[in-house]
């Protein structure tokens, strides 16, 4: 047997975005265990909800990552509505099934590019980060921001779109499928790329389940499981499917992700011309007093909000299970075999979001 | 000699302190083509002992607070740091979190402070532009010292 060594892996790390440490045991060049160690963006947002307002803890629930921000404010905003027994218009639900679609558009877009980074191949990088500016200029005229919109509020949302705004929209999204289509053939059908993806780090369908993987690192490996089928906002309204791969390597999760692009290329589509008229938000009265699960689809898989309020202005306890969370398991299982130089690469195929596992 | 090409070509070293993630993905927005910040002769790198602009998004926690300190002391002199967004300026809306202790300057001196939440790549550009100025004037300084012999 060869000699065991060990070699820390981060937290500042070239290819890592965010910091993350692993201490890897490698025999050679291979790693035979992974040990994380969490913490470096630990900021304790979970307390904090009990000293501010509810309301106002809306802008704080959107920080929790800045790249699914639209996602954590939607979810919390949605579990207090159950609770307070609120049912928000119509439009409100479609206004925020659009803004979903576009922020999961823009966070695939992003893991695109980091894998393109990842593998040096600097070019689709950079193709795929320009198509993903399309989407916050969209963001840009709806919202205002680029990546922290403070558009959601308990009872329904802040900003209306017109008409105008819907079509340049659709326009938008339609002009980014067809340069989405050489970016994903770059992605699926190039040889460099290949070498890199095809066969690295498989995952079961069984290993899938058993370590509790979700979203697209759960779908790649056969398991048909997308919270959206549930039916929050729109998404009850709208014809999908989830998208599934069998093969349960890297590139397929990189071709589930790129489908999944187009799919919500689709439900904006749909969600655009389905839109109806009426209010946006309704008012929302008094405080909210019980406790509530909620799943839902973030573009990572799925997060659970758990609340417990006592009818005061202040909630008891906010909890939060970000898709990462429920990864990461999975990803110390990918590790097991594979080379020194594939852990980074192989760490971001899960679409780690380490600001929304720690909080 | 070595000075006047250095000052065109400073490297740049990007740290996630404690952000949401928000201001870490408008930094690397900032390298690709719309903004193009490597046009001012940047290029992002993962290595401190290379890098001459510490760019750092978000507060300093507690367990952070050695690492920060560590990027910091492995760059080499002279050196700049970049406050990107509100956390890091001040803590932001995490300010009163438990386990943030504040801005990047309770750890280490920080040269520009970039507000914003989250910072737009517009502000991020300047912020480093400014940032420019302050490491040639550091640089001048530091061959000054350095030519009559000063340790």
């Amino acid at each position: 047997m060869a000699k065991q060594s060990v070699v820390p892996f981060g937290p500042q790390h070239p290819v890592l975005p965010e910091p993350v440490h692993l201490d890897l045991v490698l025999e050679d060049e291979v790693v035979v265990k992974a040990v994380p160690s969490i913490g470096f963006i630990h900021r304790g947002l979970e307390k904090l909800v009990e000293t501010k307002d509810f309301k106002e803890y809306v802008y704080i629930a959107e920080r929790v990552c800045g790249i699914c921000s639209f996602g954590h404010g939607m979810g919390y905003c949605q579990c207090l509505e159950d609770i307070m027994h609120v049912e928000i218009p119509p439009r409100a639900k479609y206004l925020r099934t659009i803004w979903m679609e576009m922020s999961r558009v823009h966070s695939h877009l992003l893991w695109l590019g980091l894998l393109a980074d990842a593998l040096g191949f600097e070019s689709l990088f950079m193709q795929s980060w320009r198509l993903r500016e399309k989407i916050l200029d969209m963001f840009d005229a709806t919202t205002g921001g680029r990546v922290i919109f403070s558009v959601n509020c308990v009872g329904g949302v802040l900003k209306d779109m017109d008409d105008t705004m819907l079509k340049t929209i659709v326009d938008t999204v339609n002009d980014m499928e067809k340069e989405l289509r050489p970016i994903a053939e770059a992605f699926l059908h190039n040889y460099t790329v290949g070498t890199r993806l095809y066969g690295l780090g498989v995952l079961s369908a069984e290993h899938a389940q058993m370590m509790g993987a979700v979203g697209p690192t759960a779908r790649a490996s056969g398991v048909s499981y997308d919270a959206r089928e549930l039916g929050s906002a729109a998404y009850g309204d709208l014809d999908f499917e989830p998208i599934i791969s069998k093969e349960g390597d890297s590139l397929a999760r990189c071709d589930v992700r790129i489908r999944e692009i187009f799919q919500s290329f689709d439900l904006i589509r749909q969600a655009a011309a389905k839109i109806p008229q009426g209010p946006i938000a309704v008012p929302v009265k008094g405080n909210p007093n019980g406790e509530h699960f909620l799943q839902f689809e973030q573009p990572r898989g799925e997060a659970i909000y758990y609340i417990k309020a006592n009818g005061t202005r202040f909630i008891d306890r906010f909890r939060l299970r970000t898709p990462t969370t429920s990864n990461i398991p999975a990803m110390l299982e990918m590790l097991k075999g594979c080379q020194l130089a594939d852990v980074a690469l192989l760490i971001l195929t899960i679409d780690p979001c380490i600001s929304c596992t720690e909080r | 000699m070595a000075d006047l090409k250095l000052a065109k070509s400073p490297w740049m070293l990007h740290y996630d302190g404690s952000s949401c993630n928000g201001c870490d993905i408008e930094v690397l927005a900032c390298t690709t083509p719309k903004y193009d910040i490597e046009r001012f002769g940047i290029i992002n790198t993962g290595d401190p002992f290379q890098a001459d602009i510490l760019l750092i998004t978000g507060g300093v926690n507690f367990q952070n607070e050695q690492v920060i300190k560590q990027l910091y002391t492995q760059m080499p002199d002279p050196k700049v740091v970049v406050a990107v967004g509100i956390c890091a300026c001040t803590g932001g809306v995490f300010k009163d979190c438990y386990n943030i202790k504040g801005g990047i300057d309770t750890v280490i001196p920080v040269d520009v402070y970039v507000p914003g939440c989250a910072a737009r790549p517009q502000s991020i550009i300047d912020g480093v532009v400014r940032a420019l100025q302050i490491l040639q004037q550091k640089r001048e300084a530091y061959a000054a010292s350095h030519k009559h012999g000063k340790a």
